[in-house]
């Protein structure tokens, strides 16, 4: 890989773990639901940069979209901050 | 009886592991060296498909794959089984979709943008076995569509009656052509149907029609699913009312 390209992973990698923390620590879900959808978003970039595009697509169409509208809805129809 | 039927079951499952991994010996490693280079070899000769994956997926690996319908198809069930009751028949609308109305932004960009998520999706699964994606994914793809429609107009909302027969037609087309394979050919889900030229999009033989069944078929699931949460009202007062009831 070339420089750019690790410069962009390690701070892909950054951005992962970060928002990995941020989803646990926050009391409001809906802050850390965005969050789990972050992780999602750099993680499919990460399966692109991986050759694998075909697992890329999936990640970004469930993961960015549909889980995170449906943790959404749930959380709306529930409590939205932790106790 | 049963428990003793259960064990000789177990034990003859547990000998038929045992055969296969005793033929290969311990700590070689035969996955990566003879398994991959055989996918990676026979997918562009035999099978003239340039995405290897689809070809692991749909030929390879068919019937993993109809397993894997069937759990994304038992799960939608029970989660409508769930949560169709809690859906207000009278509107069907709940409060969080009829209490505020999209910005008229959302809404042009909704009437635009659904065709063209749509016309994606339609080609990811349809070029399924030349480049990236497949069935999966351009139902996912279309699915988002659905979604953006469902928070753009409040009043939008699809027909539970046609997404079950675009379901189950889906469902038994992928079932009926691995059975065509029985009946052909030698195996379900055999390759019955020619080839083609690598790189046409006709080619493949089965690989494209069983992608497009997996493509209507997660596409109709995952909106359903949407639409019937979507749909669902539970205000924040009844469900406290219940866990008070209940502890």
């Amino acid at each position: 890989m070339s420089t750019i390209i690790t410069i962009l992973v390690v701070i892909g990698a950054l951005v992962l773990v970060a928002a990995a923390v941020f989803a646990v620590h926050k009391r409001d879900l809906v802050v850390a639901t965005v969050a789990t959808s972050v992780i999602s978003l750099v993680l499919s970039l990460f399966y692109f940069l991986l050759q694998a595009p075909d697992v890329a697509l999936t990640e970004a169409a469930i993961g960015v979209a549909l889980t995170t509208i449906i943790f959404i809805v749930t959380i709306k129809n529930t409590k939205r901050f932790e106790d | 009886m049963k428990k003793l039927i259960s064990i000789v079951f177990l034990l003859y499952v547990a000998y038929q592991l045992f055969v296969v991994f005793y033929a290969v010996p311990f700590g070689t490693d035969e996955v990566r060296s003879k398994v991959g280079r055989f996918y990676l070899e026979h997918s562009p000769k035999d099978l003239h498909v340039a995405n290897t994956v689809t070809s692991i997926v749909v030929n390879f690996r068919g019937f993993d794959t109809l397993g894997e319908v069937t759990v994304l198809f038992l799960a939608s069930t029970a989660l409508g089984s769930i949560l169709f009751r809690r859906r207000e028949v009278h509107t069907r609308l709940s409060h969080l979709r009829t209490s505020v109305e999209a910005s008229s932004i959302v809404r042009v960009a909704g009437r635009i943008l659904f065709p063209l998520i749509v016309l994606l999706g339609a080609y990811v699964f349809i070029h399924g076995h030349l480049t990236p994606g497949g069935g999966f994914q351009g139902g996912v793809i279309i699915a988002t569509g659905f979604l953006f429609l469902l928070l753009a107009y409040r009043q939008f909302t699809v027909e539970h009656r046609t997404i079950m027969w675009i379901e189950s037609l889906a469902g038994i087309t992928f079932a009926g052509i691995g059975l065509v394979g029985i009946f052909v050919g030698k195996t379900f889900l055999e390759n019955f149907l020619g080839v083609g030229r690598l790189n046409d999009l006709i080619s493949g033989g089965i690989i494209p029609l069983i992608y497009i069944a997996v493509g209507f078929k997660v596409a109709a699931e995952l909106t359903g699913i949407l639409d019937t949460i979507l749909s669902i009202s539970i205000t924040v007062d009844e469900t406290e009312n219940q866990t008070e009831k209940n502890g």
